[in-house]
């Protein structure tokens, strides 16, 4: 797909309107890409108006209507363990969810990439002090990692969201510094440099621009494998606590249901693969174009 | 290629050392003291005080890291707080377990990848070769932990197959059909990301492969497809082989998940349990084993695909 | 006053060695003398040619030069004042880089592509502290001497340009800090032989108009012949032979530079396969044995080229050489007698 030239209506389109709307022109075309983005908006949207979507009150459970199946009268989506709405709950659990599987990802950008970009442009001893560093990271598995950090910090959303930055601080730098580390040595960057300019000038105007991009594109790739961790954590108990509506504490906490009421108790799980499946395509299709070769 | 070798050997070092000061670091990463998990509220300070020193935790800490790496160094990882067993006999058969979940976990991660990889390679663009490669995006995607669960739903509770928990009797693992029965299911669960990942990457070597020129001239040499098939074998090996002995470790260490949905007694069951008893010296200990193994599997995997093809030399 | 024009860009005993390094247990596995103990000078107005092979240290020197590198020794005199030096007598690098700017050899390279045109250029002034309207009425003024029409080009990006008016832009940008002395290196290389004489004739235009002096490197000696009003050839990181461009071309003194021009394609067939052509690559210039060392390749060598450092020798008129073959007394057979000297008592 890359490999074809680009056809005369999109070098029209840069010619007209620049690098970023080429890549929306692009995008606007990918179908899959387009599709999961109006899903992702959808769970976006879902989380923000949760109040007025939700039939039910999310937290209030009635024993008398515990697990009910799925399409029950009034249960769209049946009940859970304590009789609470799996509709009200599935809404209102978008909310931590999809904070505990993003934000992570975004610190991780600030910090990774911060540390990347000086690491990869001043070179050097900084470069080595800050990636020896990070190799360290590399010696855990991330999920080890994940709960190793969370478990010693405890049981909480703060302290999860912390592990998890930990985790995506560390592959956000390389990236970051290896991309850096090409640009700078590009001779656009040395004839800015021969004009005079301080390297916070060069960083701020010749590096970023053209290092934020792949970063961010990986940076994205990342979200869907934080939503898993996330809810990982919280359904082994290191997350978000009960009553709080998340994805992955529900999955837990349905466990015991599952030879009761399995349509139910599988339902969160569903809700994270969508999420995570459509932020990974999503993800493909910006890489695919924002790729300008040329 | 030896000097190569003492290098790698070399620069695993630093790394070793760093993974136990982090693994040490973790108890005070933790609120409170470690203390306050094992004493009661109402503990009188002459008993806090007692313990500590019997804990050695009333010295500096770097004398008490050197203690502990000293004592880790000779296999010893200090007593269970929770249970009062050394932390290694603890560790031991958890890890035999977790390994025996991730070999069976990697053994069919990397055929089915094989297979799916190679369909995908030789069948590029075609509706075959889209199917592998959702499967493969899924296979990044789904909530392992869900997909275990489900796995469950359908063949514990609706079809009632296959067993739903634990390792079969005892406990241990014992090569028999019983126990053979009660790794199906979470061997299956961990073998989803790998699967996903050995597809995409013998999918790019075999087409990287059959695309080159060498190939062609193979082909209009006469060779036939057999011949073909048996130098793409050769060229995408190594790497392919590789990525799984990479993927090894990756479930070694994150098996947590699925060992929870599976309770199956391994070495993330027992990371669950150490966490939420508060029991810091099993923790430590087992985090610091899972990481050694995983910074050693990481080594023997670069020094065999060196040794395999001198042309890959990473820094 | 002075009465003896003095330079405008002195350069004494540059020196830059990279040193290579192999992993931890072998600090140093080599030295690479990517420019050693290079000595010259330009004067205002003048273009100085700088030919050789890839590697011998054409590229190296300019960007000592511009101090995109630091020398390992050396000093560089811009105006009579020393670059980097403290004092009333140096110059500090910010202001040595506004009084000399560089064009690459990759078009594409040397611009952002993120940046539009006008912003490339107007980047320069903007750090020296134009305001960015200023500055950009100055980008779209260069972009009208360069010969693209500021209205149609200022808000494009490169990658809507070809080789040619990229390179153009690359020439606008470094003239927009309006340096005295353009630094081209290899910049008309990589285009189109047609392409390349228009963006030539626009340099000489250039050069004219603003008063300008070139340092101009190529590999390409017909093309430093007709932009060059001296040239020098460089050879491993030494300078083998500097002088007038006549004296260059026409009474060639070093065997290397006998053996660029023997290979380069001429319009006239009498020229052609008077010398042997060079054969192979240079060799490595890591840790280069002492003596002469075009002395692998040169079918004239004699011991005395492994011996000693040719050093480079008047010829007379501006014509220096560095070859035992030219050094009275030197011992090598095709060399001049020593000039007599009284015998002792």
């Amino acid at each position: 797909m890359n490999q074809t030239a680009p056809s005369a209506e999109v070098v029209a389109a840069a010619t007209a309107r620049g690098y970023w709307s080429t890549v929306l022109a692009r995008l606007s075309r990918d179908k899959l890409t387009v599709t999961c983005a109006l899903i992702l908006l959808g769970v976006l949207l879902m989380a923000i108006c949760a109040p007025l979507l939700a039939p039910y009150d999310p937290f209030k459970g009635s024993i008398l209507k515990r697990l009910l199946p799925i399409g029950s009268p009034g249960y769209f989506l049946g009940t859970d363990e304590l009789g609470r709405d799996m509709l009200s709950r599935l809404i209102f659990g978008a909310r931590l969810s999809l904070v505990m599987g993003i934000a992570p990802v975004l610190n991780a950008l600030v910090i990774g990439a911060t540390l990347g970009v000086i690491a990869g442009f001043l070179g050097g001893r900084i470069n080595t002090l800050i990636m020896r560093t990070i190799d360290v990271f590399y010696a855990f598995p991330s999920v080890l990692l994940a709960v190793a950090i969370s478990g010693a910090l405890g049981a909480g959303i703060f302290n999860a969201m912390v592990a998890l930055t930990i985790v995506f601080i560390p592959p956000i730098a390389r990236v970051t510094e290896s991309v850096t580390t090409q640009v700078r040595g590009l001779d656009f960057v040395e004839a800015a440099r021969a004009s005079g300019a301080n390297n916070f000038t060069l960083i701020r105007v010749h590096v970023l621009g053209n290092v934020l991009g792949p970063v961010f594109i990986y940076a994205t790739s990342l979200i869907s494998v934080s939503m898993i961790l996330a809810s990982g954590l919280s359904f082994l108990g290191l997350g978000t606590k009960p009553p709080e509506p998340e994805w992955g504490l529900m999955l837990n906490t349905l466990r015991t249901a599952i030879y009761l009421n399995p349509g139910v108790a599988a339902l969160p799980g569903a809700m994270i693969f969508m999420v995570s499946i459509c932020f990974n395509l999503m993800s493909d299709g910006l890489r695919a174009a924002m790729d300008v070769t040329q | 290629m030896f000097f190569y070798f003492i290098k790698r050997l070399f620069l695993v070092i630093p790394i070793a050392i760093s993974v136990t000061v982090v693994c040490f670091s973790l108890v005070y990463l933790a609120p409170g003291d470690p203390l306050s998990a094992i004493l009661p509220s109402d503990a009188s300070q002459e008993l806090i005080d007692r313990l500590k020193q019997e804990y050695g935790l009333d010295k500096p800490i770097p004398v008490q890291y050197a203690i502990w790496l000293g004592k880790a160094v000779q296999g010893d990882l200090g007593t269970s707080i929770a249970t009062g067993r050394p932390v290694t006999s603890e560790l031991g058969r958890a890890i035999s377990n977790t390994l025996i979940l991730a070999l069976f976990g990697s053994l069919i991660g990397f055929s089915l990848g094989v297979i799916f990889g190679t369909v995908a390679g030789y069948r590029q663009g075609t509706w075959l070769d889209k199917c592998v490669t959702a499967v493969a995006v899924a296979g990044v995607s789904v909530p392992h932990y869900w997909l275990g669960m489900v796995l469950v739903i359908l063949f514990s509770v609706t079809w009632n197959v296959l067993p739903a928990m634990g390792a079969g009797p005892g406990g241990d693992w014992v090569w028999d059909l019983e126990h053979l029965q009660h790794v199906v299911l979470p061997a299956i669960t961990i073998s989803v990301i790998p699967t996903a990942i050995v597809t995409r990457t013998v999918r790019a070597l075999v087409a990287d492969i059959l695309g080159r020129e060498f190939v062609t001239a193979l082909r209009a040499k006469g060779l036939t497809d057999f011949g073909v098939f048996w130098h793409v074998v050769k060229n995408a090996a190594p790497t392919s082989l590789a990525v799984m002995g990479v993927q090894l470790g990756y479930l070694m260490g994150g098996s947590i998940l699925v060992e929870t949905v599976f309770s199956w007694p391994g070495s993330g069951f027992l990371l669950n349990t150490a966490i939420f008893q508060r029991d810091i010296p099993l923790l430590q200990g087992t985090i610091l084993v899972l990481a050694l193994f995983f910074v050693t599997l990481n080594l023997v995997v670069d020094l065999v695909q060196t040794g395999i093809d001198p042309r890959i030399r990473r820094a | 006053m002075s009465t003896t024009p003095r330079a405008l860009l002195e350069v004494r005993e540059l020196r830059k060695h990279f040193g290579l390094k192999s992993g931890i247990f072998s600090k140093g596995a080599g030295t690479v003398h990517a420019v050693d103990d290079v000595s010259f000078s330009v004067q205002a107005g003048e273009t100085l040619g700088i030919v050789g092979e890839s590697g011998c240290g054409k590229s190296t020197t300019a960007r000592l030069l511009m101090r995109l590198i630091e020398p390992d020794a050396g000093r560089v005199l811009l105006d009579g004042r020393g670059i980097g030096e403290p004092g009333a007598q140096g110059l500090s690098v910010r202001d040595a880089r506004r009084q000399m700017q560089m064009v690459f050899q990759d078009s594409f390279a040397s611009l952002n592509p993120r940046l539009t045109i006008e912003d490339s250029i107007a980047f320069a002034p903007i750090v020296h502290g134009l305001s960015s309207r200023q500055a950009k009425s100055r980008a779209r003024d260069l972009l009208a001497k360069v010969g693209l029409a500021p209205e149609r080009f200022a808000a494009r990006y490169p990658h809507e340009l070809s080789g040619g008016q990229r390179q153009r832009i690359n020439i606008a940008r470094a003239l927009a800090l309006e340096p005295k002395i353009v630094i081209l290196d290899e910049a008309v290389s990589a285009l189109d032989k047609s392409v390349e004489a228009q963006v030539l004739n626009l340099l000489l235009d250039l050069k004219t108009e603003l008063g300008l002096t070139y340092l101009f490197i190529s590999h390409d000696l017909n093309v430093v012949r007709y932009m060059s009003d001296r040239v020098m050839v460089m050879y491993l990181g030494k300078v083998a032979e500097i002088g007038p461009v006549d004296a260059i071309y026409g009474r060639t003194a070093h065997p290397y530079t006998s053996a660029l021009l023997s290979a380069m394609p001429s319009m006239d067939p009498a020229r052609r396969t008077q010398q042997p052509p060079l054969i192979g690559d240079p060799p490595s210039p890591i840790d280069p044995p002492p003596g002469c060392r075009f002395r692998t390749r040169c079918p004239y060598a004699e011991d005395v080229c492994g011996e000693r450092d040719p050093v480079l020798a008047a010829e007379g008129g501006g014509h220096y050489v560095a070859c035992q073959m030219k050094k009275a007394g030197s011992g090598h057979s095709a060399a001049p007698a020593p000039i007599a000297s009284p015998p002792p008592l």
